[in-house]
């Protein structure tokens, strides 16, 4: 059994214009020491996926499935059950470092808060496991560090902080919603590069959910491409990037330019991607695809597993087509 | 060789005048050099890419080229004028001839106007004697080039996803048919999907009209993609400008060299197996930058030499102008 365990989850919002479908039967295990990827483009529902596994879906939002924590279903659960282990067992950081900070406390205030409040250690105690965390992440002369304001650092510190804040009760597993989209490359190769070592040393669980597959490549083991709110395809990360057999992981791949080959035609996808208002029954990419055919808009398509460890979502995939 | 050069730029300095945070009104003045001496040529038909980090001031020299913030310099157009010397009226012609795209569509559009009347406005702004009717097939016309329903005319911007309001932008800015379009960003707020959409019709619509493209952007890899020949900035100054093919295969400045590889790479057996650590450190500050080379603080290659001394823009290989790094240390990276 896994850590954590999701189990057909789904995700609706109420909206002024009806009811959305952002997250449509995702599932998928976790352990410490691992790290999957989840990966697609805005309102793929990535995002919301894990907010509803963390309980923190906006107000017109509800979620059905079972998410499973160390065997205990958590989905739905009152804070009195989440907010334990959302305090010392499952931490989450998001893009942009500078809203998730308070800009009225100092930097010493929110992170001893967290070990004060759910630890119940002493202010002395946690302003110095405070420092030891910011060592941990590479801050420069921790000490003067806690003493300022978050406007006073820059973002790529900001971001060290938000880490250093979710590992201080020693997490389970870590929850990074696009953690570098906000900085610049050389700061996000610090940032990445440091998720691992830190990683390596604390043995967590990593769920990294992303829109870039360089960052994906380099990071994760297992992989989810996520569209319009279904999962198109799951596996290792080798195996897709090596073979991918679904259309649109094929032509995402096709859709990227790279710093190291020299440029050649890009290939496009057509259209837009789906409103998810008026998201219908099938497959979400076939009206982009360019091997769909009527079958793969009209009736939903079932994540089926079709070689070792790897499972997709597709009528024509294109092993099959050619 | 007898290049048609559309614009040059000499000695460009945008200087801003700013405060200490929390200082009062009335305290010492600081200035903030944001561009601080670049030079540049921008031939006909070519796409010149500007990369760097944010705060390198790769905005603000794009913004500097058409007037948007005060410069001092000069920057010649083709015919010989200096735009920077023009008063505003006299600019007025040159304005149509340069026009701009930027990064976040939805923010450049006015949601209150239609988008028949947003692509039109640059057109009766240049040229009041057209009729109504003509503008309206103009605008038609280059909506349906850009990859546009022209009978979309009458819809206002929140109706379109925001690829199709990046396409609006790119209408709006050629319909006066410029010579030079300046791209601030015009593909980061696009998805991955609809970001190749974006830079292949740049791409086509550059060929069919000749268009030169001077394309900011902190992306490297679409900067690979467009650029014929790329300047990389950091803090203000010109470290490296270079043919695109040779700046990635061999970019002799340690600051470029840092850039490429930092950029993730999507693939697994690549990006796992780079053993080079990331640069160190971050952009200093441009209120106080180093003394003698910029990049030094963070600079691998850095020796004393470099904070006594500025390096100058020289080239590679003696003889060809080309490729020009500015460092005391230049050369290739050492391999393994």
């Amino acid at each position: 059994m896994a850590l954590l365990e999701v189990r057909d989850l789904n995700v609706f919002f109420q909206t002024n214009l009806g009811p959305v479908f952002a997250v449509r039967g995702i599932g998928f295990d976790l352990d410490r020491g691992e790290t999957l990827a989840i990966i697609g483009e805005s309102g793929s529902g990535k995002s919301q996926a894990v907010f509803a596994i963390m309980g923190l879906l906006d107000a017109n939002g509800w979620c059905q499935g079972e998410v499973r924590f160390d065997g205990a279903n958590i989905l739905n659960a009152p804070s009195k059950i989440l907010n334990p282990i959302r305090a010392n067992r499952m931490a989450i950081i998001f893009q942009d470092p500078t809203t998730s900070l308070n800009p009225y406390m100092r930097i010493s205030e929110q992170m001893a808060e967290v070990l004060t409040l759910h630890k119940g250690f002493s202010k002395r105690e946690a302003l110095a496991r405070s420092i030891a965390m910011l060592d941990a992440v590479k801050i420069p002369d921790a000490k003067s560090c806690l003493n300022r304001y978050p406007h006073e650092v820059s973002g790529g510190m900001r971001q060290r902080i938000m880490i250093a804040m979710a590992l201080l009760c020693h997490p389970d597993i870590l929850i990074a919603d696009e953690p570098t989209t906000a900085l610049d490359v050389t700061i996000q190769a610090q940032i990445m590069t440091l998720l691992r070592e830190l990683q390596h040393d604390f043995g967590m669980g990593v769920i990294l959910i992303t829109h870039d597959m360089g960052v994906v490549a380099g990071a994760a083991e297992r992989m989810i491409v996520m569209y319009g709110g279904q999962v198109m395809e799951e596996g290792p990360t080798d195996a897709i990037f090596k073979d991918a057999t679904h259309p649109y992981t094929r032509a995402l791949l096709a859709s990227i330019p790279r710093t190291d080959q020299p440029k050649e035609d890009l290939r496009s996808i057509p259209g837009d991607p789906p409103d998810m208002m008026w998201a219908e029954e099938g497959c979400p990419f076939a009206p982009r695809c360019d091997f769909a055919t009527t079958g793969c808009r009209r009736s939903a398509i079932a994540l089926k597993p079709f070689a070792p460890n790897r499972l997709r979502a597709c009528n024509r995939p294109i092993a099959e087509v050619q | 060789m007898s290049d048609n050069i559309l614009l040059k730029a000499r000695n460009l300095h945008v200087t801003f005048k700013t405060r200490r945070p929390g200082a009062m009104p009335w305290g010492k003045s600081l200035a903030l050099r944001a561009v601080n001496g670049v030079d540049f040529d921008l031939k006909a038909g070519e796409t010149l890419g500007i990369v760097g980090e944010s705060g390198c001031g790769k905005s603000t020299l794009a913004r500097a080229v058409v007037r948007l913030v005060p410069a001092t310099g000069r920057v010649v157009w083709g015919n010989g004028v200096d735009l920077l010397s023009l008063s505003a009226k006299e600019m007025l012609r040159y304005r149509s001839q340069i026009q701009l795209i930027f990064q976040d569509p939805l923010a450049s559009l006015d949601p209150r106007m239609q988008v028949g009347d947003i692509i039109a406005e640059p057109l009766i702004t240049h040229n009041k004697t057209m009729s109504r009717v003509e503008v309206r097939k103009y605008v038609r016309d280059m909506m349906a080039r850009v990859g546009l329903l022209p009978d979309q005319i009458s819809r206002y911007p929140h109706e379109f996803s925001g690829g199709q309001c990046q396409r609006i932008a790119i209408a709006r800015a050629l319909i006066v048919r410029p010579k030079l379009i300046i791209c601030d960003e015009p593909v980061s707020a696009l998805d991955v999907s609809i970001r190749a959409q974006a830079i292949n019709l740049l791409r086509e619509l550059q060929r069919e009209f000749g268009l030169s493209i001077m394309f900011i952007t902190h992306d490297l890899s679409v900067a690979r993609y467009i650029s014929t020949r790329l300047i990389v900035l950091y803090l203000g100054r010109i470290m490296e400008i270079a043919p695109s093919d040779a700046l990635y295969k061999r970019p002799h400045h340690p600051y470029t060299q840092a850039l490429l590889r930092s950029v993730p790479i999507p693939d697994p057996d690549i990006e796992r197996n780079k053993k080079t650590a990331p640069l160190i450190g971050e952009l200093p500050s441009p209120l106080h930058p180093p003394s003698g080379c910029v990049f030094r603080t963070r600079c691998p290659r850095a020796r004393p030499l470099c904070a006594q001394k500025r390096p100058v823009l020289a080239a590679v290989t003696a003889g060809t102008e080309e490729h020009r790094v500015a460092c005391h240390f230049p050369g290739p990276e050492p391999q393994g």
